[in-house]
């Protein structure tokens, strides 16, 4: 295997290959003595080692917001980063951060400079969900937020170094063939995946396991193809959160708007919808939504592919349809009218962990539930449909009588569990509840909820 | 003027530009050893230990147990009950056993969770009703009382009962705890993220049987402290200090995150009974308060937390008769240490929710019984017989509640809820008092050396701590103004135990107002001492010579600082001085509950409105106006920024920051995944943030406020409007805190 090659604040810099599980933010801090970029968490929460990440994407730069902490160096073959180092110190960004007072203990500032810096370049105006990944412990975020609008009238300073070219010479290294991948996972089964490692990284940097071999497929182009396909849309599995979301923005408006709380920014621009499905966690966010959308995924093990329906995936806690050396290569969302509803809850409404996720999908003929799948994670060992509650509103009337019966049926379907995110009972209520809200969003004009609905 | 000025912070551009190091950012000497905790898997048992699987893991250089310690096994603050790794017996999930010593931070984490310890279980007291049963407690219960309580509580003409349940918090510091040690010729060299580095090197010299002298404790900032790096810095600089003479090589220390929520103690989960009696009016008669202080297992700085949450029983109102009992209880749980506010929010917390019961039960706005209970101006009584003699919440909250348009808010919510079923919104308004100084008297007074360089450049050190609100510059803005300079001429060095000695923790808000204080006396000194040279040198009375814009004026002929400097120097004239301030007027007796321990009292109000979704709990603070004292500011920009940070704080202890333990002990939200801080769109949407525009009637430093706690109680302001959506949707507004959305739920199931 080849070195790992990436350019680093603008120097082409080569790892051996038996670094590639090295957390980038080990490497900048232990073997670059960079330490600007700060360690908070070591888990992605905090956002203290936030770095901008470029790849050229359909012959264009593209910046994003990453957590270097549990980013891996295989994952950086042919990319481009930049640390809070590389700015120069008089980046308008940093200057707004000392006018308006951005930084008091200063940690987590680095990581806050580079998210905005990313955000700037991109013309973002979203400043809340840009920083949802920063926490600030001192300054309660409003100065922050200051800066962060006052510096939209700044322009992007011309770079220092051509980050294009320097990354060319660097592309053919990067980048993995799908087909001789599927060939090489298929005899290789006890490879880890890795896509965006925001969940793997976690495996290296607090379960401590040192796996011996992995497969970085975020190197692989052909996973994060989007098609229009008669009857719908295929979606790689290598495709990032963040893109998903701009995919959905207009044809699944509450999905993307889910999406918008999915992880943060840095996670969202890290992590694929491969790998939200396949880590299989009852709680992960996209499979509530996809089953109402009745997605299905391909299965891919060397040449060989199925394709299932994605409710079917999910056996029991942990146990997903999925063969020693099989991947999933897409998720194929059918084509449909919008009537979907999807609802997070979680303790914080940015970049946590959901209580419970629920989806809702139903079509009303004449005033009568002609089609209802409804989803949730976090109500059970697996994403899981309501089938129960789902059987008792087809064929009825769809009014408030209806919803009261439905709303029992829920008991019937599922059996949640009480943790430090929620008890059984709090979570059978809030399931309840939000049939109710669905209901109410689709027929009523009053609103309903106090973040992500029609204003 | 150097003061009253919006400087920004001293290591601003250097926060911007990653250049500002903190203690993991040091380069270390090639040779460096890193250590880690194996801990406790256990909250309360006897147990045997065998180490060696983790003598035999890669990496690992050194292991150490209890009796390989040289010295005092102990990193209490001051009870001796603390052991460094413990002896025999664990406590809790998360106590330190052994001392992993690696070549690698990660080779020390990986060997530290190879300890086979063999455990012999006892049943441990992991919650307050189960301490409380058990009657595990640190000493008899305290109390304070003014007038009789329970005989006024029996002749008033209107009561309420109830008890409330008070989370605690994790301090989330963004910057870990973290320590190295450098051993220098058998003396020993400690760097360290913490607020007292003079506790530091007492721990650090015990732990070595050294004298105070050959240990020497460096802090130049720390990546945030809030109270948890008061003490909790302890056990990482004393693992250091004592591997680093025991190997001859340099040590480092840092706790990775989920560790040191699993270790450290965390601020106190309190249970507040209480029965109020008063009139028609709403106006407290009496009250009875029994506060119940979960403390964990070992004493930290438990005594004074719940003092100072008695001593804050009060708030702003004036309770002619009232008793305050207060129970320590003892867990097998994280031992609790400061937090900004040091129990005072808590206190606080249960006679708000008082006032909120009186409200409810008599059909008022809450906001009215709160004003007919603020202390008068001067000269009336805390249950703890100190007169109030600079009350201003009557003032200050009337202003507060014009300019937030509190009244017209009110009747707006209650036509907005009339029209919407599921989204309902509140308000509320909820001020403070907040006392400061020290409880333990001998702690307010502080030490500043100052040197003034023959080229007019002034070195600067003080005994307090920089934790990210601004003291070196604050102080650096005091020297700047004794001296007539611009403050970038100042310089500000690291918190060192061998330039300033002695030192109180940075804690208790004190920092501008002790330290600020000691600078000024240091540099009134030298200043002193070059006016009487000027004034012989230019045969002038030293009335005639003043300090401004960078210059010296004598009798009319301007020189520049620097030049006076020099002429000074070559003069033999010293330019460099201590200084020392003393908080005066303070005299206290704890056990007595009598007497003044405080200098004066800070003065604040936030006016907050929330909207609350009925079908999930969710909900979001839609504005929040703030007016807050802090006497004449020393720089606006960092007050408002404290005020601003603490608000927010203060709003996520009281609704989305929720500790929980599983029942054998074990914290179940010990890490970011679980335990959820404020992120930047938990910040109101409206902001609203101004200065009372007032001096400190007691002679601080330029009559300003101290500002680090008070306004941490602003948060409070959200939960009493969260209780006020509550009510109006019918639900049973009086809950325990936090107020997640799953008890704001709940409470709406009739």
């Amino acid at each position: 295997m080849p070195d790992i090659s990436f350019v680093l604040n603008g120097e082409v810099v080569r790892v051996p290959q038996d670094g590639e599980a090295t957390t980038l933010l080990d490497y900048l801090r232990l073997t670059r003595g960079l330490t600007g970029t700060k360690e908070g968490c070591n888990e992605g929460d905090c956002g203290a080692c936030t770095v901008m990440l470029a790849s050229v994407e359909e012959g264009a730069l593209a910046h994003r917001a990453v957590n270097a902490c549990i980013l891996l160096l295989g994952q950086l073959a042919g990319k481009s980063v930049t640390t809070v180092e590389a700015l120069g110190g008089d980046h308008p960004v940093q200057a707004a951060m000392v006018e308006h007072h951005g930084s008091q203990c200063g940690f987590c500032t680095p990581g806050i400079v580079m998210s905005l810096t990313a955000s700037h370049r991109n013309g973002r105006q979203d400043h809340e969900d840009v920083l949802a990944g920063n926490l600030c412990r001192c300054t309660g975020y409003v100065p922050i937020l200051k800066a962060a609008k006052a510096v939209l009238a700044a322009e992007v300073p011309t770079a220092r170094y051509d980050e294009k070219a320097l990354m060319k010479p660097l592309a053919d290294t990067g980048f993995i063939d799908l087909d001789s991948f599927a060939d090489w996972y298929a005899k290789n089964p006890d490879a880890v995946l890795v896509g965006g490692a925001t969940e793997v990284g976690l495996i290296l940097t607090k379960e401590l396991k040192q796996p011996e071999k992995f497969a970085f497929i975020n190197r692989i182009k052909a996973l994060q193809v989007v098609e229009r396909e008669i009857g719908g849309l295929r979606i790689g599995a290598g495709v990032l959160l963040a893109r998903l979301q701009g995919l959905m923005a207009d044809k699944h408006p509450q999905f993307a708007e889910m999406l918008r709380r999915f992880g943060s920014e840095q996670v969202r621009n890290s992590a694929t919808i491969g790998g939200n499905i396949a880590n299989g966690s009852p709680i992960a966010d996209t499979p509530p939504a996809l089953i109402a959308l009745e997605a299905s995924i391909t299965l891919r093990k060397g040449g060989k592919r199925r394709e299932i329906l994605l409710e079917h995936f999910y056996q029991s806690y942990g146990v997903q349809d999925q063969a020693e050396g099989e991947f999933i290569e897409s998720v194929f969302i059918p084509e449909q009218a919008d009537t979907l509803g999807v609802y997070k809850i979680s303790k914080r409404f940015d970049q946590d962990i959901s209580t419970l996720c629920g989806a809702f999908n139903i079509e009303v003929k004449g005033g009568v539930v002609s089609k209802a799948r409804i989803a949730f994670g976090g109500m059970a060992a697996t994403p899981k449909r309501a089938k129960t509650v789902e059987a008792a509103l087809v064929g009825q009337p769809w009014n408030e009588a209806s919803i009261a019966t439905a709303q029992a049926a829920f008991a019937e379907d599922y059996t949640p569990l009480s943790d430090q995110r929620g008890s059984a009972a709090y979570r059978m209520i809030l399931a309840q509840n939000l049939l109710k809200r669905y209901f109410l969003e689709q027929t009523g004009t009053e609103r309903v909820r106090v973040v992500g609905g029609a204003s | 003027m150097s003061v009253a000025k919006s400087i920004p912070h001293d290591s601003g551009q250097g926060h911007v530009s990653g250049a500002a190091r903190y203690v993991d950012d040091y380069p270390m000497p090639a040779d460096t050893v890193h250590l880690a905790f194996g801990l406790s898997a256990n909250a309360h048992a006897d147990f045997t230990l065998d180490i060696s699987v983790v003598r035999a893991a890669e990496g690992v250089i050194d292991v150490l147990v209890a009796s390989d310690l040289p010295g005092e096994n102990d990193v209490s603050p001051a009870a001796r009950d603390e052991p460094l790794l413990a002896v025999d017996v664990v406590h809790y999930i998360g106590q330190p056993i052994f001392l992993v010593v690696a070549d690698t931070h990660l080779n020390a984490r990986r060997a530290a969770r190879l300890g086979r310890v063999s455990y012999t279980e006892k049943t441990p007291l992991v919650t307050l009703d189960q301490a409380i049963a058990a009657g595990s407690s640190f000493g008899e219960p305290l109390t304070f009382a003014i007038g009789d309580a329970e005989n006024a509580l029996k002749n008033a003409p209107h009561a309420v009962s109830g008890t409330m349940e008070i989370g605690g918090q994790e301090h989330f510091y963004l910057e870990g705890q973290a320590a190295y040690a450098l051993p220098e010729e058998g003396d020993v060299r400690v760097v360290s993220s913490t607020q007292h580095p003079s506790e530091i090197q007492h721990k650090v010299a015990e732990a070595l049987h050294l004298p105070f002298h050959a240990v020497r404790v460096e802090t130049r900032r720390m990546g945030g402290g809030f109270g948890g790096k008061e003490s909790q810095g302890n056990a990482l600089a004393v693992s250091c200090a004592v591997v680093a003479l025991r190997l001859d090589r340099p040590a480092k220390m840092r706790y990775d995150r989920d560790d040191d929520m699993i270790i450290t103690g965390k601020r106190h989960d309190f249970r507040i009974k209480y029965r109020a009696g008063f009139g028609p009016d709403g106006k407290i008669e009496s009250v009875v308060f029994e506060h119940f202080v979960k403390c964990g297992w070992a004493l930290d700085l438990s005594h004074p937390v719940a003092d100072r949450a008695m001593l804050h029983a009060d708030n702003a109102y004036h309770l002619p008769n009232a008793k305050i009992v207060s129970h320590r209880l003892r867990t097998n749980t994280q031992s609790n240490t400061a937090y900004r506010g040091f129990g005072g929010p808590q206190g606080i917390l249960g006679i708000e929710r008082v006032i909120e019961h009186i409200a409810s039960d008599l059909g008022l706005d809450p906001l009215t019984v709160r004003q007919a209970n603020f202390y008068a101006a001067k000269g009336e009584l805390t249950p703890y017989h100190m007169e109030v003699e600079d009350s201003i919440s009557a003032e200050l909250v009337a202003q507060l509640a014009d300019s937030a348009g509190y009244k017209t808010r009110r009747v707006e919510i209650a036509k907005f809820n009339a029209g919407s079923k599921v989204v309902k919104r509140g308000i509320s308004l909820v001020p403070v008092k907040f006392g400061i100084s020290f409880t333990l008297t001998f702690l307010n007074q502080a030490g500043a050396l100052v040197h003034v360089y023959a080229d007019g450049s002034v070195q600067l050190n003080h005994g307090g701590t920089e934790m990210g609100q601004g003291l070196n510059t604050k102080v650096a803005q005091v020297a700047a103004q004794v001296f007539g300079l611009g403050v970038e001429t100042i310089k500000i060095t690291a918190t060192d135990t061998g330039k300033v000695p002695n030192t109180s923790a940075t804690a208790a808000s004190s920092g501008a107002d002790l330290n600020g204080m000691a600078c000024k006396d240091a540099c009134e000194k030298i200043r002193t001492r070059m006016m009487r040279f000027l004034g012989e040198r230019y045969d002038c009375g030293q009335e005639d010579i003043r300090f401004e814009a960078g210059n010296v004026t004598i009798a009319g002929e301007v020189i520049s600082f620097a030049e006076a400097a020099a002429m000074a120097y070559q003069a033999r004239v010293s330019l460099s001085a201590t200084g020392f301030y003393k908080t005066p007027k303070l005299k206290w007796d704890r056990l007595e509950g009598k007497g003044r321990p405080f200098l004066y009292f800070s003065y604040g109000a936030a006016v907050s409105e929330v909207e609350l979704d009925t079908l999930t709990g969710e909900n979001r603070i839609l504005r929040t106006d703030i007016l807050h004292d802090v006497g004449n500011s020393l720089n606006p920009a960092l007050d408002i920024g404290q005020i601003e940070g603490a608000f927010v704080q203060g709003a996520g202890w009281l609704t989305i920051e929720e500790l929980r333990w599983a029942d054998d002990g074990r914290l179940l939200t010990a890490a970011p995944a679980t335990y959820k801080i404020p992120c930047a769109s938990d910040a109101p949407d409206q902001l609203n943030v101004a200065l009372w525009d007032g001096a400190n009637r007691e002679k601080t430093i330029y009559r300003s406020k101290a500002v680090g706690e008070p306004p941490f109680v602003h948060g409070m302001s959200v939960f009493m409007a969260l209780s006020a959506a509550l009510a109006a949707a019918g639900g049973q507004r009086h809950i325990d805190a936090p107020a997640t959305a799953e008890r704001l739920l709940m409470a709406l199931q009739n």
